[in-house]
């Protein structure tokens, strides 16, 4: 069976594509360039910067005692942006994967080789 | 990805960084209007909709994992800003990163959940104008993005590593053109500024970023084409290897 070299070859693949993920969110984070991106520019140039609104329906949300923008709350500076990349970074694969589970139909009719007499009662699950 | 590396940065400069807020690309609330903030809502409220309805229809399992790790991907880059002539930086966007990769069904479903994340979490874009943010910076690179990849890549020769990257550079320096562009629309049909000043700044300073997204778009996508061309939605027809799509 080639499916289980493949499922080894996926998970290989999904490791390395994830801890490249948090070596990028964790270790180059801190040395982002602080200036000003473009539509911040644009807005400091255009004298339109002041019209964001300061208390804005995000500050509302609970997570913002816990990260003022990417920075964790109450932890020494060098490591607050660092962790909120591990945890931005890991809540955004966890939720692009959940959307993934949902929607994609766990169709076992779909897998290579499956000669299944019944797919209807197939209820299978690639894990 | 060297750019970072230039000696203007010091200790100082991060830790300023890191106090400052800094606001991407992203949209803060307040400077579009009701009118402008609801029509970007319902236009991106649509694409994902028929997204959804496409990645229930299209795909199989095993884009599952892909889309996991496009997203965490693309929540990390777009952390780090690069540095651009005249006291600018940039990031990327991505949305042509996941359309190439997943296609742009399950793309533009991967860059919703990253901006939802950064909005929700980290107060980066503001809420009320999610709806603009996810258009512009996600689905413009997942849509636009991916259907003149995919025009180029099948000119220059559908298999080949040359058509597929030039596909790429093309459509990501593009779509963070245009993303520019419409933004710079939005917010002089919201009155926040005039148009002709709004374009020519937005465009000046994303003709320079875009080279950013360009390069690191094509790093990325070069890397999954040499270690496992299958899993492109487009894959090669190398082997008798499906992709992540139904594209038999």
């Amino acid at each position: 069976m080639s499916s289980n070299i493949d499922r080894d070859r996926n998970r290989a693949f999904v490791i390395a594509g994830l801890g490249v993920a948090l070596l990028i969110a964790i270790f180059v984070s801190p040395f982002a360039s602080s200036d000003p991106d473009g539509l911040d520019r644009v807005s400091q140039e255009l004298k339109f910067e002041d019209k964001a609104i300061e208390e804005a329906p995000a500050k509302k949300l609970p997570f913002y005692a816990i990260f003022e923008e990417y920075a964790l709350r109450g932890v020494p500076e060098q490591v607050a942006t660092p962790l909120a990349g591990l945890v931005g970074t890991l809540t955004t694969f966890g939720l692009a994967w959940g959307i993934g589970k949902l929607v994609v139909r766990n169709s076992a009719a779909s897998l290579p080789n499956d000669t299944t007499p019944h797919p209807d009662k197939v209820d299978r699950s690639l894990d | 990805m060297v750019t970072f590396l230039l000696p203007n940065i010091s200790f100082s400069s991060w830790v300023r960084w890191v106090i400052q807020p800094q606001l991407a690309l992203h949209i803060p609330d307040g400077f579009l209007n009701l009118p402008v903030s609801l029509v970007t809502w319902v236009l991106a409220i649509a694409l994902i909709a028929l997204a959804l309805n496409r990645v229930q229809e299209d795909y199989k399992e095993r884009a599952v994992p892909l889309m996991g790790v496009c997203g965490a991907f693309i929540f990390a880059a777009q952390m780090i800003n690069f540095p651009i002539p005249g006291g600018t930086s940039g990031h990327l966007l991505g949305g042509t990163l996941a359309g190439v990769l997943l296609g742009p069904w399950a793309g533009s479903l991967v860059m919703a959940a990253v901006f939802i994340v950064q909005a929700v979490l980290f107060q980066d874009g503001g809420l009320t104008v999610l709806g603009a943010n996810i258009t512009n910076m996600g689905l413009i690179g997942t849509f636009a993005g991916y259907y003149l990849y995919k025009i180029i890549r099948v000119s220059l020769g559908r298999n080949t590593w040359r058509g597929m990257l030039a596909g790429t550079v093309v459509s990501a320096w593009t779509s963070v053109f245009v993303a520019a562009i419409l933004t710079a629309v939005q917010l002089a049909l919201s009155g926040t500024v005039p148009l002709g000043v709004a374009i020519s700044a937005m465009a000046f300073w994303h003709v320079l970023i875009g080279i950013g997204e360009a390069i690191i778009t094509a790093i990325a996508v070069s890397f999954v084409w040499k270690s496992r061309p299958d899993l492109f939605f487009d894959p090669p027809r190398l082997g008798r290897r499906e992709g992540v799509g139904a594209r038999g």
